[in-house]
């Protein structure tokens, strides 16, 4: 399988902080892969610098063969890159079918029959087409996460970044984004930032955990969940206590 | 009837209507409303800007005299047509919105404000400072020979209240058909959530940037079609009360609507025409009506029909 996306020697300072340290990372065509990391490992830090919501201090970012650090956001969704919000950034003021046309719009311009499509294929797929009518603001706050992914869905990407995609859901609605993301994996490469180990271990093939901004292990749901390492990150005991 | 013969049937009634005044209004109000038109044009392109990208500028009044004076100084001193200096008119409120829009949007918010603010000033203290061209204060008076468009003389009342009512229906027409495309429609994400429109994949800057020169040239258009069908072209229009103007008339009408800022021209003229005929103290009276407004009605005239009436209103 081919390399989608990767980073080469990925760092970011915050005045003395480095919040993301020399990060070397390959994610595949295909896959589906967390990332994971106790609170402050940079995670959110470093799927930033991927979208260019972030300019790095150092290294690079290649997705698709194209070094892309030197692109700003747009261009970079352009390529086929979306992102989902950890807070949820939908238009309030707009009609949920509407934050999701804009998603798809950017894609099929001015073909209305298209987007009308693409917008109540996605909706239907995170079970919002209910709601279509109502203002996005009025969603409860587990259904605004849920039209995040419907417009990151609409936009067709070849790389899907969700941040903490299912904080905030209950259990039911989170079964069903588990199906939605299994089934969304033959279309689409997924990154996926998530604390809920359920969903991880469920989920992911492949586990990258970050920890004070470097990549502490990488593997299989279960070698994660047996490294030593891993534990002690998340446990605060070991080398660094 | 369906959401687009609903909106045509509205602002083709109310074009409609504006036609008919033309013959049944008496003299005072048929010149008070022709104005009220042209300064419609105006609002309509700040809204652009303010109202549908949510770019608060304080410095319009410079597109607005840039429209002015780029018809005036031409049809004053090389007598070129009224056509050919209504274009160019256009031409340069264009040109000084894309300028102005490349350096300004560099900043966002009350940065914005003041650097547009900046800016207009600037283009005052340039029209004294060319006072040789410009003749300052004073201003110029157009003659009726540069008046003439097409073989009709603009100095005749009910030509001026065509001409502006054509300029009007041109330009809330075409605002009607803007906010229906696509490109209208991620002007509204940027106001709404620039972030998000740009992790969308629209390229903010270039949008914004369209918005402003959109907006700049409609502006002008008003400026220069104000200084043909009035005769007049004074330095006045571009101090800093003619930036306040459009922003309090699209507040009133209702920011982000279409027929908005024609309500709240014709509201702010009236009530300040009308208190004028009370007392000497009239802005009193306009200012306690606005407090009122601001408070009963936020989101202005358009904004509060849409609420409660219709929410289909564009």
């Amino acid at each position: 399988m081919s390399t989608l996306l990767s980073t080469r020697a990925l760092s970011k300072r915050f005045g003395g902080l480095t919040a993301v340290h020399e990060v070397d990372f390959d994610l595949p065509e295909g896959e589906i892969r967390a990332l994971i990391g106790p609170n402050g490992a940079g995670k959110t830090t470093f799927v930033s610098m991927l979208i260019g919501r972030v300019a790095p201090s150092a290294g690079a970012v290649v997705f698709d063969g194209q070094d892309v650090t030197g692109l700003p956001a747009h261009s970079r969704v352009a390529l086929g890159m979306a992102y989902t919000f950890q807070i949820t950034s939908v238009f309030a003021r707009l009609a949920v079918a509407e934050n999701v046309a804009l998603a798809a719009r950017r894609r099929l311009g001015r073909d209305r029959a298209a987007v009308r499509e693409a917008t109540a294929r996605a909706l239907d797929r995170v079970g919002l087409s209910d709601r279509s009518g109502a203002l996005a603001g009025d969603l409860s706050y587990g259904h605004q996460r849920l039209l995040e992914v419907a417009m990151g869905l609409a936009q067709r990407p070849r790389l899907l970044i969700l941040d903490e995609p299912t904080q905030g859901l209950s259990d039911s609605e989170i079964a069903a984004f588990k199906a939605l993301i299994r089934g969304l994996a033959a279309e689409t490469t997924i990154l996926l930032i998530e604390h809920n180990m359920a969903v991880v271990m469920e989920l992911a093939d492949t586990v990258t955990v970050l920890n004070f901004g470097e990549v502490l292990a990488e593997g299989t749901p279960a070698e994660i969940h047996a490294s030593a390492a891993v534990q002690a990150a998340y446990l605060g005991t070991g080398a660094d206590a | 009837m369906t959401g687009r013969g609903r909106e045509i049937a509205l602002h083709g009634g109310l074009v409609a209507l504006l036609a008919v005044l033309a013959f049944v209004l008496p003299a005072y109000h048929h010149g008070n409303v022709a104005r009220v038109m042209v300064l419609a044009v105006y609002a309509m392109g700040y809204n652009l800007a303010f109202g549908y990208t949510g770019l608060l500028s304080l410095g319009h009044a410079m597109f607005f005299a840039a429209g002015m004076y780029g018809m005036g100084l031409p049809a004053y001193h090389l007598g070129l047509g009224a056509g050919l200096s209504f274009v160019a008119g256009l031409a340069a409120a264009a040109g000084l919105a894309l300028a102005v829009g490349v350096l300004a949007l560099r900043t966002a918010g009350v940065a914005f404000m003041i650097v547009t603010l900046m800016f207009s000033q600037a283009a005052y203290l340039t029209i004294l400072l060319f006072g040789t061209y410009t003749r300052g204060d004073e201003g110029l008076v157009l003659t009726r020979a540069s008046r003439v468009l097409a073989g009709v003389d603009l100095s005749d009342p009910m030509a001026r209240y065509v001409a502006a009512l054509g300029l009007f229906a041109v330009a809330l027409f075409f605002t009607l058909w803007l906010v229906r495309q696509p490109e209208g429609r991620v002007l509204v994400a940027i106001r709404e959530n620039e972030e998000r429109a740009e992790l969308l994949g629209y390229n903010v800057f270039r949008h914004k940037l369209a918005a402003i020169v959109l907006s700049g040239t409609m502006s002008g258009a008003a400026g220069a079609a104000y200084g043909l069908l009035f005769g007049y072209v004074g330095a006045s229009f571009a101090e800093v009360q003619y930036s306040i103007f459009p922003l309090l008339w699209v507040l009133l009408g209702g920011a982000g609507t279409v027929i908005g800022p024609f309500l709240g021209t014709l509201f702010m003229f009236y009530l300040i025409d009308l208190s004028a005929d009370i007392t000497s103290a009239y802005m009193l009276i306009a200012g306690l009506a606005l407090v009122l407004l601001t408070l009963f009605a936020p989101q202005g005239l358009g904004g509060e029909i849409r609420r409660r009436w219709a929410g289909w209103l564009p």
